[in-house]
């Protein structure tokens, strides 16, 4: 089968060599990958910069496909069955997915404990080949995947995989309070979610920063949000105060993670000697921006080991910390509804589409952001073998 | 550590403990007076069940069949119930990762271990290709062919700077050679 094979920082291949998937495990599933996007957390794979990211693999957490096969334990899906598949792999018995916290399963990642098991990301998620690719094994089938609602747009559908829920999970965990001043950093399509859901919670002001003025253009569109270039501002945390009223924000998100740009120390320590897990420029002014006694949300994704944090300032702020990858599946019905009844149109994000022979061209313009790409899509050759 | 504290914990012990102690709870002054259920930072993410105090009392899956070598965190006792078939350790490569997974998470040697292995497996990657007869083709696999299309000068520039220091660099070392030359016919 057609599938993308990383063979080192910068460098992938469109594989046509590639086994196709087999049933490992009675609770698994073979599904035929219908639709398949390209990820911001993608890139740090791309670029080197999570541990045990081994060449050979298949990278790709956000799909969608068709049944081709069932394990013995499967009793919920069927041969033929089109299914959005969130991105998190979650067994459904363990304490945290008794409690619905589908993104911390205790069982589906032997490698690290700290992380939960995602499909295509690296050994540290799991070591699951991912979708990225014209087949995938889906672990736990019963679980997670959910068969597409009738009438739903099957790119709103991939992009419920992950970036509705993430986006969506990172304003819920800010806990946003009506009237508040809500400041997003990064425009990336987890950014432009957040802000766009940041609404839904009640928020008076959403202010968004970033340093590509495309994508600002396009949260004040998408997002209805205030949108700023921090490379026009002297300080961002002064530009920040100054705008609400000296007093910082009520609550900050932490959009961007490990790959963000705006101070050097940053930059040099965390991406050219990886002293740390890449930048944590987008955190230290999220803690920095936001009032006394505020919420930071942090969905940006920081890799293993660690990364310099100003915990005086948190503990002089009284600062809350709210942090975690999204529960896709606790997610769904609600975003299901919020798409089906029209509130949100989340496609509109989708800038690129690729076939997947392409994919390194596709890798290569996200990563570098050219053609003012926001979030690019791969569709294999196979995908419209048995669908409408 | 032959007598490492860890090796002198009983398995299943803290709920063991956590119970002794409720059940003691009386002798200990104030015990559960200002609990509050609603102090509780995680929802509403988390659905709190109590399933945390269960810790590993649940209904497991089948264990996937182990037919391949897996790597598992020391912080946790053995592999998953399912677990990712993807590249398992190999060469050089998969005897570093095997020697980070000697340390918890909690350590740098761990990770940078692994970063560096990840540095190793790409060369062995580059050897593999070249035992398969298989060449591989950056232009089309850096995505150079998308940058030439909708990034030309930055392209240019870029190819044109690692150019000028490959250049320079070669000459320096040339130099370098010649006056070593120089110095031992003296």
């Amino acid at each position: 089968m057609l599938a993308m094979n990383f063979r080192g920082p910068f460098q992938i291949r469109a594989d046509r060599n590639r086994p196709v998937p087999e049933i490992k495990h009675p609770s698994d599933a073979i599904v035929r990958v219908t639709r398949s996007l390209i990820c911001g957390s993608d890139l740090h794979l791309y670029h080197g910069m999570v541990p045990d990211t081994r060449v050979g693999m298949t990278f790709g957490h956000e799909f969608t496909g068709v049944v081709e096969a069932v394990g013995s334990d499967v009793q919920k899906l069927k041969v033929g069955d089109h299914v959005l598949v969130p991105f998190n792999i979650a067994c459904g018995s363990c304490p945290h997915c008794q409690q619905e916290l589908y993104g911390n399963c205790h069982e589906a990642n032997s490698e690290a404990t700290a992380v939960g098991g995602f499909f295509g990301y690296a050994h540290t998620g799991g070591g699951y080949d991912g979708g990225q690719a014209e087949y995938v094994r889906v672990p736990y089938a019963d679980v997670s995947p959910t068969i597409l609602p009738e009438g739903m747009d099957l790119e709103n559908a991939v992009l419920l995989t992950d970036v509705v829920p993430t986006g969506y999970q990172a304003a819920e965990q800010a806990g946003i309070q009506k009237g508040d001043t809500v400041v997003v950093f990064g425009a990336g399509p987890i950014g432009l979610m957040a802000a766009r859901f940041a609404w839904f919670f009640g928020a008076g002001r959403v202010i968004v920063i970033d340093e590509l003025d495309y994508r600002l253009e396009f949260a004040r569109k998408f997002s209805f949000a205030e949108a700023y270039n921090f490379r026009e501002m002297k300080d961002p945390v002064v530009f920040l105060k100054k705008a609400t009223d000296w007093f910082g924000a009520d609550v900050c998100i932490d959009a961007v993670g490990c790959e963000a740009s705006g101070h050097a120390w940053q930059t040099i320590s965390g991406k050219s000697l990886l002293m740390q897990a890449g930048t944590a420029t987008a955190f230290h002014w999220a803690v920095n921006s936001v009032k006394k006694g505020g919420i930071v949300s942090i969905i940006g994704v920081y890799g293993p080991p660690w990364n310099l944090a100003p915990l005086g300032s948190i503990m002089n702020k009284g600062l809350t910390i709210r942090a975690n990858q999204a529960s896709v599946k606790r997610l769904l019905p609600k975003l299901i509804d919020h798409i089906m009844s029209g509130r949100i149109n989340p496609k509109e994000i989708i800038t690129h589409r690729f076939p997947l022979e392409e994919i390194p061209d596709a890798y290569r313009m996200f990563s570098k952001k050219l053609d003012n790409i926001i979030k690019p899509l791969l569709i294999p050759s196979r995908a419209n073998a048995s669908f409408a | 550590m032959k007598n490492a504290l860890e090796n002198q914990i009983e398995a299943g012990q803290d709920r063991v403990i956590a119970q002794r102690n409720m059940a003691r709870a009386a002798e200990i002054p104030g015990w559960g007076m200002d609990a509050d259920p609603e102090n509780d930072p995680t929802y509403p993410m988390k659905h709190a069940n109590g399933a945390d105090h269960q810790r590993l009392n649940y209904k497991k899956a089948p264990q996937q069949p182990l037919d391949m070598e897996i790597l598992h965190s020391i912080e946790r006792p053995g592999v998953t119930r399912v677990f990712g078939t993807s590249t398992p350790p190999i060469g050089l490569s998969g005897a570093i990762r095997r020697f980070a997974y000697t340390y918890s998470e909690a350590t740098a040697t761990h990770w940078m271990t692994l970063i560096l292995a990840d540095r190793v497996d790409t060369i062995q990657g580059k050897l593999t290709d070249l035992m398969h007869g298989v060449l591989p083709n950056p232009w089309v696999e850096r995505g150079w062919r998308a940058e030439w299309k909708y990034n030309r000068a930055g392209f240019i520039g870029r190819a044109a700077t690692t150019a000028l220091l490959l250049t320079a660099g070669i000459l320096l070392l040339k130099r370098k050679k010649k006056n070593k030359y120089r110095m031992s016919n003296r």
